[in-house]
């Protein structure tokens, strides 16, 4: 059995809308995209036109930086749009699928026979390296790095998640495929929950594996990483999401690109929330149609609550989103007096409301901020929430100071915007932690490149 | 919603360009005071906890209220008992002389400090923060109910001033802006709180209460540190009922609060514990190795329960802005407060509140604190490095 690490700070969100375990059929949606804006890191370089076919597979985006480095369309189809923003700033490459969908042909591969850099290479010309993310920085993988270790986290424990274990039936083969695949690049580590049986977790070969025990953020791999083996400076360690290990097996068993996945479609706005079996990239109205309680004063969220961003339905699954949340937007809601009123039903860590003692209620929770921002005044706050040998406190205040010395000391480089949304969540000074921290390794990149 | 439609009617006048434009930062205040703001993230976490500055500021107000009432009821009680009226008093006599001698320094303090507060945060295109809320709460209680009126408003600008909005407001304060306002009447007009004549109020008011000629109480303090012996300990001590500063005497009105601090988290329990541990431990040691005076053989029950030590521990020293903010730095730093307010105590006797000031010196310190405690990561850290 796996060593268990059990977490004591943390915390469940207990959140209305948990996905049902059943598959509901979803339409192929009309159109997909690619947007590089998923890839944080990558100055995209579009090379396809409109109106170009494309198979799945075959390139619609480089990163200026890195050539080698493609990210390919998920069905072969027409590109319909190659969307831009302020500063002709790629946006989104649009593809209108065809009704007979055609593959690159990579060939399948018996991983055993491959070396480390010919995986690499396989995983680049496939467009699934760039799947990849590197601690320090949370930023797409370089491949001229020779990482320390590879981290997969096999459970999220973010609210409303999809369980892995559910989304990984049928693809046992392929996600052991694609571990023994990454162990040929380093040395790979899978951090499991210490609530998962399935053997192709606790039992996975070519990977150590741990459990971990506690609330969110135990599923978070900074978290793991940090109790397993933390990140120092100078080293670089690459993770990655376990549909994406799936993915990897996937293209070395089958030959082809085939970025199928199980995502929950959640939330209290969702009339029957359950998992869905979609692509990567596909339209969010078509996930969503029909399934949806009201169209006004809702938040769709490509992702889950704390980390994912807002969306509407003209947008497109995003890259690495595991879950399609939809919750109520609050904004027409005004609530008298909420500094004194009692406010029962509204969830929070504060004592001063009365959601500790329904321990097992789950709650409605509008995208409200429900305060205005402040200065950093309640101490321990953040470390309540916060799993790692890490200061939050003074980190960020680093970071607001862009004192790069003192954020290297205090451990930016073991961390990621994703390990504060819980700090952002309870933070009673409503500090934008996430972007804050997002920025703070923005600089520190650019200055140390 | 009537009124949330005529707040939505009047705020075009308050936008820029409207003719209230300079009262923006006072619509705002007052708007969110009315209702949560229902603006919606936009960046970041799409939720958020519901708990935010103003609840947990008023939460503090709360937690205050035991010992503002038992404050204004011991105002009329002192006055009563030093005129030799006890008797003929009765209960909402004592209460409504206390209150009409305590209110108008209430009034003084809230007006003069948000004022501040609001001319700050136009100025500044910020919205008003609530810090003020408490401090100006804490600072009728906090000075005798004989305090002048104008000193009191001298006092409170200069310390908003200078100890917090030069700093960038309530966050980036480090030192307690209530605290600063006692400090400054103490340094300034030392007259007006120090000494036996300042305790109790000696006139009457509104035709409650009675004229005291000449007559002065002094406080247990005051008493052993300009005396041969300590007064003996009472349970009227732990009650209340002795002379002091509006709020600091009842050690009961004060558990109150700091049970709803504590039971909310809002107060850290460790600062709280540890300056009791502190100044207890401390007394015990000057009990039995101390200089010979009477401050010095106090008991240390005796010690907490007198001048101002439950109150700076309870409401003082577990500011979060101005504590130690780390988890191992809360227990030296409230240890070293705890110590420090009986050292001064008994080795100053010009200063017998020692509570002022030991907490306004370790406020000094408090960064000094954490900073050795973040460093203990940071070489942790490096070390890791090393060993690689």
């Amino acid at each position: 059995m796996a060593e268990i690490i059990r977490l004591r700070k943390g915390l469940d969100i207990r959140l209305l809308g948990t996905p049902a375990k059943e598959i509901t059929q979803v339409e192929a949606a009309g159109q997909y995209a690619l947007c590089p804006d998923d890839f944080t890191g990558v100055t995209p370089k579009p090379v396809v036109k409109e109106q170009q076919k494309v198979k799945a597979g075959e390139a619609l985006f480089i990163d200026k930086n890195n050539p080698e480095v493609k990210f390919v369309s998920p069905v072969s189809g027409e590109v319909v749009a190659v969307n831009r923003g302020a500063r002709r700033k790629v946006m989104s490459i649009v593809v209108k699928p065809d009704a007979e969908q055609s593959y690159v042909e990579f060939g399948t591969k018996s991983v055993q026979s491959l070396s480390g850099e010919e995986v690499k290479k396989a995983l680049m010309e496939a467009g699934l390296f760039g799947f990849l993310r590197q601690r320090p920085y949370d930023v797409i993988a370089n491949p001229n790095d020779t990482p320390r270790g590879i981290f997969v986290s096999a459970f999220d424990s973010k609210p409303l998640a999809p369980d892995f274990e559910f989304v990984l039936q049928g693809n046992e083969l392929d996600f052991q495929t694609g571990l023994s695949a990454l162990a040929k690049i380093a040395p790979t580590t899978l951090g499991i929950s210490a609530k998962q049986t399935n053997p192709t977790l606790t039992q996975a070969k070519n990977a150590d594996v741990y459990a971990f025990k506690g609330a969110h953020p135990a599923g978070n791999v900074g978290v793991q990483i940090n109790h397993i083996s933390p990140v120092n400076k100078g080293e670089v360690v690459w993770t990655l999401d376990p549909e994406v290990v799936i993915f990897i097996g996937r293209l070395f068993n089958k030959g082809v690109v085939d970025m199928t996945r199980v995502i929950a479609v959640a939330g209290e706005e969702i009339a029957k929330p359950s998992y869905a079996k979609v692509l990567v990239g596909a339209s969010l109205a078509s996930i969503l149609d029909g399934r949806l309680n009201r169209n006004e004063h809702i938040r769709i969220i490509n992702g889950n609550v704390l980390t994912g961003v807002k969306a509407s339905k003209e947008d497109f699954l995003g890259a690495f989103a595991n879950m399609v949340t939809v919750i109520p937007e609050g904004d027409d809601v005004n609530e008298f007096m909420g500094w004194i009123a009692p406010r029962f039903g509204h969830f929070s860590v504060s004592r001063s409301f009365f959601s500790w003692m329904c321990c097992k209620k789950q709650f409605s929770i509008d995208a409200r901020i429900k305060g205005s921002e402040r200065h950093m005044i309640m101490s321990n706050e953040y470390d309540k929430v916060f799993p790692m040998d890490i200061f939050p406190e003074y980190l960020i205040k680093a970071i607001i100071t862009g004192n790069i010395d003192k954020m290297e000391a205090y451990g930016i480089y073991e961390v990621a915007p994703e390990d504060f949304a819980l700090c952002e969540f309870v933070d009673s000074s409503k500090l934008e932690l996430q972007r804050i921290v997002r920025e703070g390794l923005n600089n520190l990149r650019a200055e140390m490149a | 919603m009537s009124l949330r439609n005529y707040l939505d009617k009047i705020r075009p006048n308050f936008d820029e360009g409207g003719k209230l434009h300079a009262f923006r930062s006072l619509y705002e205040g007052f708007e969110s005071f009315l209702y949560v703001p229902n603006t919606t993230a936009k960046n970041g976490v799409n939720i958020h906890d519901s708990f935010d500055s103003k609840r947990m500021m008023i939460m503090v107000v709360i937690a205050l209220c035991p010992a503002l009432l038992f404050g204004m009821y011991n105002v009329g009680y002192q006055n009563y008992a030093l005129a030799g009226m006890l008797d003929q008093a009765t209960f909402w006599n004592k209460f409504w002389f206390g209150f009409l001698a305590v209110l108008p320094r209430l009034i003084v303090s809230y007006v003069v400090g948000l004022a501040i507060e609001f001319t700050v945060a136009q100025w500044k295109h910020e919205e008003i923060q609530e810090g003020y809320l408490v401090s100006g709460f804490i600072i009728p209680l906090i000075v005798p109910a004989t305090c002048p009126l104008w000193i009191l408003a001298v006092a409170v600008a200069f310390s908003v001033i200078f100890a917090k909005e030069i700093f960038g407001g309530t966050g980036m304060n480090f030192l307690n802006v209530a605290l600063i306002t006692r400090a400054f009447i103490f340094f300034a007009y030392p007259s007006v709180i120090s000494g036996d004549s300042v305790w109790v109020v000696d006139h009457t008011i509104c035709g409650l209460g009675a004229n005291l000629d000449g007559m002065t109480a002094a406080t247990a303090l005051g008493t052993a540190s300009t005396t041969a012996a300590a007064p003996a300990f009472t349970m009227d001590m732990v009650w209340g009922f002795i002379p002091g500063s509006v709020g600091e005497t009842s050690v009961i009105a004060i558990a109150l609060g700091a049970l709803l601090l504590l039971y909310t988290g809002i107060a850290s329990w460790k600062t709280m514990l540890s300056v009791f541990i502190g100044g207890i431990a401390m007394a015990v040691v000057y009990n039995q190795w101390g200089p010979d005076n009477a401050m010095a053989a106090m008991p240390w029950y005796e010690h907490i329960c007198v001048g101002g030590f439950c109150f700076g521990a309870v409401f003082m020293a577990t500011d979060p802005v101005t504590s130690a903010r780390t988890e191992c730095g809360k227990w030296i730093y409230g240890l070293l407060i705890g110590a420090m307010a009986i050292t001064i105590r008994v080795m100053n006797p010009g200063y017998p509140e020692g509570m002022m000031l030991a907490i306004l010196l370790m406020n000094c310190f408090a960064p000094l604190i954490d900073y050795c405690v973040v460093q203990k990561n940071v070489n942790r850290r490096a070390s890791r490095l090393v060993k690689k």
